[in-house]
């Protein structure tokens, strides 16, 4: 014998104490599938048959069946389960999570249970404790099925239990997960027939009038590319052609072009033609009306069609779920009076509004689920996605439009309603004063709940990225009190590692390493590109105010951005912001930028200079401060020192001339930072080097490589330059020596002449090598550059041996963490996603940044 | 970096033997961070010299004491002017140096070391934050000294930038060397006002040792006092109280007094005891404190019986510490600590742990808001946390032109962006409580002027009509 269960289900092991309910058990399913009342009265008191235990045992027992069905798990509960209350209880957690019960009655002869029993010598209770529950046992066998089980086993001897074969888990049959589409999702009909039809061939399906086999009605629609239909429910009520819209989706479903879910209006109208006394109202009047002409049996057909409807599919490997009126994700895939009950009427809040209808609360503006869920039963004057769900019931019956949505391309398709066949009761959702769509509505604001703790963030790069509580909680500070507004910051850039330390004695950095870091990764072709003295700064810029709408869903603050590596303004003053930001865009538009990528909006990497103009205070309060501190105290010192020297005291000529190197150090270091200051009087003191064209609208162009970046960054540069700057660039060959000395040649060049150096990347943007993803770019920078970052006297030997001593893990992991993450919010961006996605990624690298890493490297 | 001390008193060789250094060598004494070289630049009957010469290891300071002066893990820790400028390391190099003439002992010639001489001290170069050369002339101007500063400008090649905070300062006085020692010891870090090390309890002590004699009569003594132990106040107040045990209690308490009613009378007081009435009045019993800092108001609200739970929110987690700190959270009685919750959040976040409030306060928050962020704070608080009564204040912009010290355009907190109107911050709050069906009554917080108003300004919304 087979016995055949739900494979999400809660299965209730019942019987008498040594009836082998645990052999069975252990027998027919895997070690962790069985939680065990012994069991758990031994985890809380070191003794499997301790009475005293058993309140705390059960709380135990509740709590990891509960997790366990919230983890979709199938269960299986060990335990005698006679008594209808312990039984209650369990059913009760089954249908908190939307699972089946199950009940397996083992009801062996007393004789068998008590052999048992007297085996075993932890046992020691007397036949009557036996007796007592196979009395308890007995009362319960009729009221089970009331009880709720939805299969119910039983055996009562040995001989059964040996018949039992196997126990066969189906499917539930919500399950669609192995049909991939393509589908055709259309909203609810209304028995609105002609436009039905007229959205099929629309959608290009092929509509033929064949001999009635009995089932299909004379109907037979096909696909050329086998796409499928799914029809949402509501098929009925209201419209003009019930009847003929049942012929169509029931031929449909029946020839499998079709699947359909039921609505509250198809389910009213089976419990009227199954005799039940339901209300006529809400159109269901004009349906009986239209069906008087049809035949008995075709009304017995139509009633067996809608009570073979289950409530929701989900589809496509879980990436989909339909239902008429939606469905919350703890919800899918599962099955309960409650699951069939909201994918019928969705949630309501129980009041009922000034136009006597119920008041519907909108789960989906809290939906998190993963997969996208398309539905209709409320009425909206058009299709808009909120949070990955998508209401498609554009009110056709309403004198609206019928609305197909086109999966897996999420192109909506609509035809017109002939005419208004029926006037709603209350006004399709009225427009909002706002011009924002649901999404960007929604995303107004963003949920604490998404940032602080710890938190894992999947990346298509790097998969699941960890970032501690306490990162967390610094980034929300910077988040919070500096951040510009958050539909803005779609990406933070990454830190850059340096390359690793020369073995070359004047030299902390040079080259050859950043070169050797891709040559021994195999990777043959990169690109050194010049690096700017300035401030990072990430660019957001669209054609114009009406993309900055659309696309980032904001309002009054301009047609873009410029801000800082931690999210911040890049300028105090609008004026000059707004004056830059305009400078930037006439310059992609006099360079055809949007036309060549197609493309509403921007999203630049780049460097913006002078260094002073960002990092004033820094320059205030610590380099200059340095250099005229120890300028003025060096100063003194020699002097001192040289009149001393007049006095032949031994050892103060060693000590003059160690004070002197330090004098023309710190000479050397305010030369240093003074390269990359000057003062900014008017717009065009500013200069913008982008380096990365880091998105447009539909793509992240981390799929091309980095001339393509730097030829097509050229192009808008030269549309203005006075104040872009083209970033010189080299294409080395690591397999060719001659490629890599010209390399450190130029490195050398741009040094000398006060550059800060260069940046090493692979010729793609991401490279991976055996060790997984590679770093994205190493730095290069030049040795007197160095002075400013590691101090003045940074260079003479006893420093430099010890500065050498540098440990790169910790900032190489830290880069590519951040670079996983800043790709991964571009990407979600680009996908359209919910804000919260986004700025879950952004906030990611912003808590990284906190981390604590040598701020040096 | 550099002190020299020259005396020209008649045996000025002396100075070598009340300094315990021989004129004729170069010293070098290791300290814990790098070296202090001595030497005499000049040693003859008319004049001598002796030079304390800095020579600090900035990496070994790097990585012997790490994250001292507050900045953090950044790269100040690394580039600074530490090396360069006379600061606790040069006390620590002159107590070093000279130990025995500082406690005013000379083995050879006893005689001298009470003794008043001429000495002229120089020292490149000494940064005095926030006070600059008035502050250098009233810290060794009552002592006797003659002051000479030559401050330093930022850089000269960048004019705009400014002065920078380092002066080369010449003193001269007729004065014991003990003494002058001293002054210098307690001085010149009260001026530099920062510390290479941890300051704790002992620091208390050395700064009494050393400042006997002089510091209780010193004019300066609290904001020296302050400055020294780098404005951790508790530790000054102590320093304070301790410093002023010789003198008559009549004297303690009126200090005491005046002080405490000073900072009873600022304006953040009146505003807190100002909100507090509100909440009271409300009615409230289940309270939060939005932005709540170091917990000032909590601590207040604590007191009050009508509040059964006090919820303490800040963005700052370093402030939540001070508050739980503030609080003695570690020891407080369970049942009071069952009345409070403190938790970090923000106010641009939708959070379910602001909802159930019967009153909120959030005083002196928006300000510290982009204004383009404020909607998505209105709908935070009134739309969807909702508490029934919100107490709400910011400063009154028109007042600002009350304060001398500000000039005109600029704002009370550097972290402002932005101070309003009584008018602004009315039509603000009547469009929030219009949106989110809250009534809304104002109030002034401190004296009225006629033209102005108050310094600071309240709105109290009420929910539901």
């Amino acid at each position: 014998m087979e016995i055949k269960i739900p494979e999400l289900s809660l299965v209730l092991l019942i019987g008498a104490s040594g009836s082998g309910k645990s052999t069975f058990a252990n027998k027919y399913f895997k070690r962790h599938e069985v939680v065990s009342s012994d069991i758990c009265r031994g985890i809380v008191s070191n003794d499997e048959n301790n009475q005293a235990a058993t309140g705390d045992a059960f709380d135990l027992l509740n709590f990891i069946i509960a997790k366990r069905l919230k983890n979709r798990l199938l269960t299986v509960v060990d335990a005698t389960n006679v008594q209808k209350e312990s039984r209650n209880k369990l059913i009760n957690l089954a249908r908190e999570y939307h699972t089946l019960p199950v009940a397996i009655v083992l009801d062996l002869p007393q004789r068998v249970c008590e052999d048992r029993n007297d085996k075993r010598d932890d046992r020691n209770f007397g036949g009557h404790v036996i007796r007592q529950q196979k009395q308890q046992l007995k009362r319960s066998f009729k009221g089970l099925k009331r009880e709720g089980f939805r299969k119910i086993y039983k055996f009562s001897s040995e001989e059964e239990i040996a018949e039992i074969t196997q126990i066969t888990r189906e499917k539930l049959y919500n399950d669609k997960k192995d049909l991939h589409g393509p589908f055709d999702i259309i909203g609810d009909i209304h028995g609105c027939y002609d436009e039905t039809i007229e959205l099929l061939e629309k959608l290009n399906y092929q509509i033929a009038s064949v001999s009635d086999n009995g089932k299909n009605y004379g109907i037979d629609v096909t696909h050329p590319e086998n796409r499928q239909v799914i029809f949402l429910g509501d098929l009925v009520d209201r419209g003009p052609k019930s009847p003929e819209v049942l012929k169509l989706a029931m031929s449909m479903v029946r020839s499998g072009v079709a699947l359909c879910v039921p609505g509250n209006h198809d389910l009213k109208l089976q419990k009227k033609l199954n005799g039940k006394n339901v209300q006529l109202k809400h159109g269901l009047a004009e349906t009986m009306g239209q069906l008087e002409q049809e035949s008995e049996e075709f009304k017995e057909d139509v009633r067996e069609f809608l009570y073979s409807l289950i409530s929701h599919y989900i589809l496509d490997n879980g990436k989909l779920a339909v239902a008429h009126a939606g469905i919350k994700e703890e919800m899918q895939g599962r099955g309960s009076g409650t699951v069939r009950s909201f994918c019928l009427y969705g949630e309501t809040t129980g009041e009922i509004d000034e136009f006597g209808l119920p008041v519907r609360y909108n789960w989906a503006s809290e939906y998190r689920g993963k997969a996208k869920v398309v539905y209709g039963h409320t009425p909206v004057p058009k299709a808009e996605w909120l949070n990955k769900t998508i209401d498609i019931d554009t009110g056709c019956v309403f004198g609206g439009e019928l609305t197909a949505l086109r999966y897996p391309e999420e192109e909506l398709v609509s035809v017109q309603a002939k005419k208004v066949y029926c006037k709603p009761a209350k006004p399709l959702q009225t427009e909002s004063d706002s011009n924002l769509s649901h999404q960007h509505k929604y995303d107004d604001l963003l949920n604490i709940n998404d940032v602080i703790g710890k938190r894992i963030v999947q990346t298509r790069l790097r998969n699941n990225l960890t970032i501690r509580e306490e990162n967390s909680i610094a980034a929300l500070e910077v988040m919070s009190r500096f951040a510009i507004n958050p539909k803005w910051l779609v990406y933070l850039p990454p830190t850059m590692s340096p390359c690793g330390t020369s073995e070359l004695p004047n030299y902390l950095e040079h080259p050859q390493q950043a070169i050797n870091y891709y040559k021994k990764r195999n990777i043959e072709k990169i690109v050194c590109e010049e690096k700017h003295m300035g401030s990072r700064a990430v660019l957001v810029v669209c054609k114009d105010e009406q993309t900055v709408l659309e696309r980032f869903g904001i309002e009054k603050e301009g047609i873009g951005i410029c801000y800082t590596r931690t999210g911040r303004n890049f300028f105090n003053d609008e004026k000059i912001e707004k004056e830059f930001l305009s400078r930037t865009q006439k310059a992609l538009t006099s360079s055809n930028f949007w036309e060549k990528h197609k493309t509403n909006w921007v999203c630049l990497d780049a460097e913006l200079m002078p260094w002073s103009a960002k990092a004033q205070a820094l320059l205030k309060e610590q380099y200059a401060a340095v250099g005229t501190s120890a300028k003025n105290a060096l100063t003194e010192v020699e002097q001192v020192l040289q009149q001393t020297s007049k006095r032949n005291i031994e050892g103060i000529d060693e000590l003059l001339k160690k004070y002197s190197n330090k004098r023309k150090s710190i000479d050397k270091f305010i030369d240093s930072y003074r390269n990359y200051c000057w003062n900014v009087e008017s717009i065009e003191d500013f200069k913008l080097a982008p380096f990365h064209i880091l998105a447009t609208e539909g793509q992240v162009h981390t799929d091309k490589n980095h001339e393509w970046h730097m030829e097509n960054i050229k192009e808008i540069c030269l549309a203005d330059e006075k104040i872009f700057r083209v970033t010189p660039y080299k294409i080395i060959d690591t397999q060719n020596e001659e490629s890599i000395s010209s390399a450190t040649q130029w490195w050398t060049e741009l040094t000398e002449k006060g550059g800060e150096g260069m940046v090493v990347k692979p010729f793609d943007f991401i490279s991976y090598g055996k060790e997984g993803l590679l770093q994205p770019a190493v730095k290069c920078r030049g040795s007197e550059y160095l002075r400013i970052i590691y101090g003045a006297e940074y260079d003479t030997p006893e420093n430099m041996e010890r500065l050498k001593n540098r440990g790169l893990s910790k900032k190489r992991s830290l880069a590519l963490r951040e670079f996983a993450l800043g790709i991964e919010g571009l990407e979600r961006f680009v996908r359209k996603e919910p804000l919260r996605r986004i700025h879950e990624s952004v906030f990611g690298v912003l808590a990284l940044e906190s981390e604590e890493v040598d701020p040096r490297l | 970096m550099l002190l020299t001390i020259t005396t020209t008193y008649k045996n000025t060789t002396d100075l070598g033997f009340l300094l315990h250094k021989h004129p004729g060598k170069l010293q070098t004494i290791d300290l814990a961070v790098g070296k202090v070289h001595i030497f005499y630049p000049e040693s003859s009957e008319e004049k001598t010299t002796v030079a304390l010469l800095l020579d600090i290891d900035s990496i070994d300071m790097v990585r012997g004491v790490r994250n001292l002066s507050g900045k953090g893990f950044s790269l100040g820790q690394y580039v600074n002017d530490r090396p360069y400028v006379a600061s606790s390391f040069m006390s620590v190099a002159l107590s070093k140096a000279f130990s025995t003439a500082m406690n005013g002992k000379c083995k050879n010639k006893p005689d001298l070391v009470d003794i008043k001489m001429p000495f002229e001290v120089k020292i490149s170069v000494l940064p005095a934050p926030k006070g600059g050369e008035l502050l250098i002339r009233k810290l060794f101007e009552p002592l006797g000294y003659s002051v000479n500063v030559e401050r330093h400008q930022l850089d000269e090649k960048f004019e705009s930038w400014g002065d920078s905070m380092y002066y080369t300062v010449s003193l001269s006085n007729e004065v014991k060397l003990k003494d002058l020692l001293s002054h210098l010891y307690v001085l010149i870090p009260a001026l530099d006002n920062d510390k290479h090390y941890f300051v704790s309890q002992n620091e208390i002590d050395k700064l009494l040792e050393k400042g006997k004699g002089w510091l209780e009569n010193h004019p300066e003594k609290e904001q020296i006092i302050k400055r020294y132990l780098i404005n951790l106040n508790s530790l000054s107040r102590q320093a304070l109280e301790r410093l002023n045990e010789g003198i008559e209690t009549e004297d303690i308490e009126d200090e005491i007094s005046q002080e405490i009613k000073e900072k009873k009378e600022t304006l953040h007081q009146q505003r807190l005891k100002l909100v507090l009435e509100k909440l009271k009045e409300s009615g409230a019993n289940k309270v939060i404190d939005l932005g709540c800092g170091e917990g000032k108001l909590i601590r207040m609200m604590l007191k009050e019986k009508q509040f059964h739970n006090i919820t303490g929110m800040d963005i700052s987690y370093s402030e939540l510490t001070k508050c739980k700190e503030r609080l003695h959270w570690d020891e407080m009685a369970p049942r009071q600590k069952e009345r409070i919750d403190l938790f970090q959040g923000a106010l641009t976040y939708k959070d379910k742990r602001l909802e159930g409030f019967d009153a909120a306060a959030i005083v002196e928050v928006i300000e510290h808001m982009d204004e383009n962020r404020l909607k998505s704070f209105e709908r935070v608080v009134f739309e969807f946390a909702k508490p029934k009564n919100v107490v709400l204040t910011t400063p009154n912009g028109e007042y600002n032109v009350m304060y001398e010290n500000l000039d005109a355009g600029t704002m009370r907190h550097i972290d402002h962006r932005f101070e309003w109107t009584r008018k602004e911050f009315e039509n603000w709050a009547n469009q929030v409580a219009e949106n989110n069906n809250y009534t809304v009554q104002f109030s002034p917080i401190g004296e009225v002027d006629e033209k102005v108003g108050a310094p600071s300004q309240m709105a109290i919304f009420e929910y539901g009509n």
